[in-house]
């Protein structure tokens, strides 16, 4: 880029006014960023302040205020025990949030450092980690979660553990492909020729450059968390009652489907929106970092 | 050809001897000890039978012997026995593997047969109603969890309208009319974000191919529309359609076991999270071996179809 720039010299026309007017612009375009953040803060404020609004904690039971539909007392219904189902809902929002920020920050933690490294030092190394990322991957995600979760008994900690383990293939292999990329290039081999060490390059050179790349990995991966915490709590093999989970909810509400079907809907919609935010965030993100991406995907 | 069969048999039995050793890692090597896991947290049994059940299953030999003692086994299809059930682990998982098989076929049928030509329409009138419809269904049904899709369908077609059966299984070969009965809504939840990701994936290569000098030069030539659409079109754009669905087959596996639960189909999903309740290692063990194993094969097969439907593949890797 440096060298296109000397190589034919432009004048720089410098243009505030659209430079200032280029947020508010920006923002418009990308519709999906927006909606999806405002859902997440939606979610993230009921998870922050739910003990402040709902006067039942998450497993207060009441037996005989069971199965009942929405009311003024309990705006939600309440489930078989007679809980409060804002209150769950809203206790099973912290839960999933915890769960995805955990599970997203330890798979970049893992996932990030040993795709640069795969990328940066060719050799028995680099064949060694990616030959066990290749044989992670190849595992159905969820049945590996499972399996994780199983063998280290089920807790918050292990569903985390087992979340980002699933997780760390596929981050490790797109920060390879873009620092491979990134290896290439000049201003990388002038750091070398200077007299840069190979951690210097990596932290100083690389990692900035690969950040945005590491946001959109990072919506996405919570996205993906969250639907396969929900999935792990609705089968049973997540994290175990009488914590309130989303997927556990659904798991205890769906015997009832017939008598009591709000609150299977209940989870069902709070699921839903959650992995929709985050999927939609990590689209956003990705066409708001990248507009040459937009406009080939959108044809 | 030969070359890159033989290069790719290499890469697959280096993947499987990977796959096995971290199986092996993640249910033995993890363990402080696989018979208090067994046993689970509140049981209360005395040293001489803990000593005795370990001696029992094995687990008193070295790590390295335990592997390639298990390895052998189960490469000849022999996992021990299940710790719940008086049948052999083998046995189960056979019981249990048409049903599974079953499901994820013609989930997979079906969502080719609905996204092929929803993606090539799609690419042909971009920017189309029905372009617009594609794009936010398909974004819906990736971020709605397979397990909720299959109780709202539930509550629609089984609970409020009583068309179809909520849960139920006949073998396809027993009674065909009844099989496709019981498994319209289950191979509906299945396929569904399959569907959205096949049906994005072809309209997008279809597009990718419409721009080509190639297709210029069919018109130009005058073929008819037809004919360039579907010789000269459709065949480059639909054949990496081959790989993404060896990509998804892990995939396809996962959503198998959580569809089975919420309609109660007894495939292997349900064993393995009955098993899981259950503190039945040796099943789990195999199940998780079984079904990657089957995941792995099979994009292996898929790679194999692909190289030979398009000569660039096996050149470019081969």
């Amino acid at each position: 880029m440096a060298r296109a720039v000397a190589a034919t010299p432009a004048p720089v026309v410098v243009q505030p006014e659209s430079v200032r007017r280029r947020p508010s612009l920006q923002l418009r375009a990308y519709p999906q960023l927006v909606i999806g953040s405002a859902v997440l803060m939606i979610l993230l404020l009921g998870a922050g302040l739910g003990p402040l609004l709902v006067p039942y904690g998450p497993t207060d039971t009441d037996f005989s205020a069971a199965l009942r539909g929405p009311s003024w007392a309990h705006v939600l219904g309440t489930d078989q025990l007679g809980r409060d189902s804002l209150s769950r809902a809203l206790a099973g929002a912290r839960l999933s949030m915890l769960v995805a920020a955990g599970a997203v920050v330890l798979g970049l933690a893992g996932g990030v450092p040993l795709g640069m490294i795969s990328a940066m030092r060719r050799g028995w190394l680099s064949d060694l980690i990616m030959r066990v990322m290749d044989g992670i991957l190849a595992f159905p995600g969820l049945i590996l979660a499972m399996a994780i979760a199983f063998v280290l008994g089920p807790s918050v900690v292990t569903v985390i553990v087992a979340l980002a383990v699933v997780r760390l293939p596929s981050v490790a292999r797109v920060i390879r492909a873009q620092a491979s990329g990134l290896g290439q290039s000049d201003y990388i081999e002038s750091a070398r020729s200077v007299g840069a060490s190979p951690t210097r390059i990596a932290v100083v050179h690389v990692l900035p450059n690969v950040s945005s790349t590491i946001l959109v990995l990072a919506s996405l991966g919570a996205g993906a968390a969250i639907f396969t915490e929900a999935s792990l709590s609705f089968l049973g093999a997540g994290v175990p009652p009488p914590t309130a989970t989303w997927g556990g909810m659904l798991h205890d509400a769906y015997p009832y489907l017939e008598k009591n079907p709000w609150q299977t809907f209940v989870p069902g919609v709070c699921i839903f929106l959650a992995v929709l935010a985050c999927n939609f965030i990590g689209d956003g993100l990705r066409d708001f970092l990248d507009p040459k991406e937009r406009t080939r995907r959108r044809g | 050809m030969t070359g890159y069969i033989v290069q790719r048999f290499l890469q697959l039995l280096l993947l499987l001897l990977v796959v096995s050793l971290l199986t092996f890692i993640l249910m033995r090597g993890l363990l402080g000890d696989p018979i208090l896991l067994i046993l689970g947290p509140d049981a209360s049994v005395d040293q001489a039978t803990i000593g005795r059940m370990r001696h029992e299953l094995g687990f008193d030999q070295p790590l390295p012997v335990q592997y390639l003692d298990w390895l052998e086994h189960a490469a000849t299809g022999d996992f021990g026995r299940s710790l719940r059930t008086p049948l052999s682990v083998h046995d189960a998982l056979l019981s249990r593997l048409p049903v599974t098989l079953e499901l994820s076929i013609e989930a997979l049928t079906l969502a080719l047969l609905l996204a092929v030509p929803v993606g090539v329409l799609a690419a042909l009138h971009p920017g189309s109603r029905l372009d617009v419809a594609l794009s936010a269904l398909s974004v819906t049904t990736l971020s709605l969890p397979n397990f909720l899709l299959g109780i709202l369908l539930i509550f629609v077609f089984a609970v409020h309208l009583r068309w179809l059966p909520s849960a139920g299984y006949v073998p396809v070969i027993q009674d065909t009319g009844q099989h496709f009965r019981d498994m319209i809504l289950p191979v509906i939840t299945l396929a569904a974000a399959y569907a959205g990701s096949f049906a994005r994936f072809a309209r997008s290569r279809m597009l990718d191919v419409l721009s080509e000098d190639y297709l210029r030069t069919a018109r130009a030539k005058g073929l008819p529309h037809w004919l360039v659409l579907r010789r000269h079109a459709g065949r480059n754009a639909l054949i990496p359609l081959v790989t993404l669905v060896g990509v998804e087959m892990a995939g396809l596996f996962g959503g198998a076991v959580v569809t089975e639960t919420v309609f109660s189909l007894p495939g292997v999903g349900q064993l393995l999270t009955d098993s899981i309740l259950g503190r039945d290692l040796p099943t789990v063990q195999a199940i998780v071996l079984f079904l990657t194993v089957a995941v792995v094969v099979t994009s292996f097969v898929v790679d194999l179809a692909h190289g030979m439907l398009d000569p660039r593949v096996r050149v470019a890797r081969g």
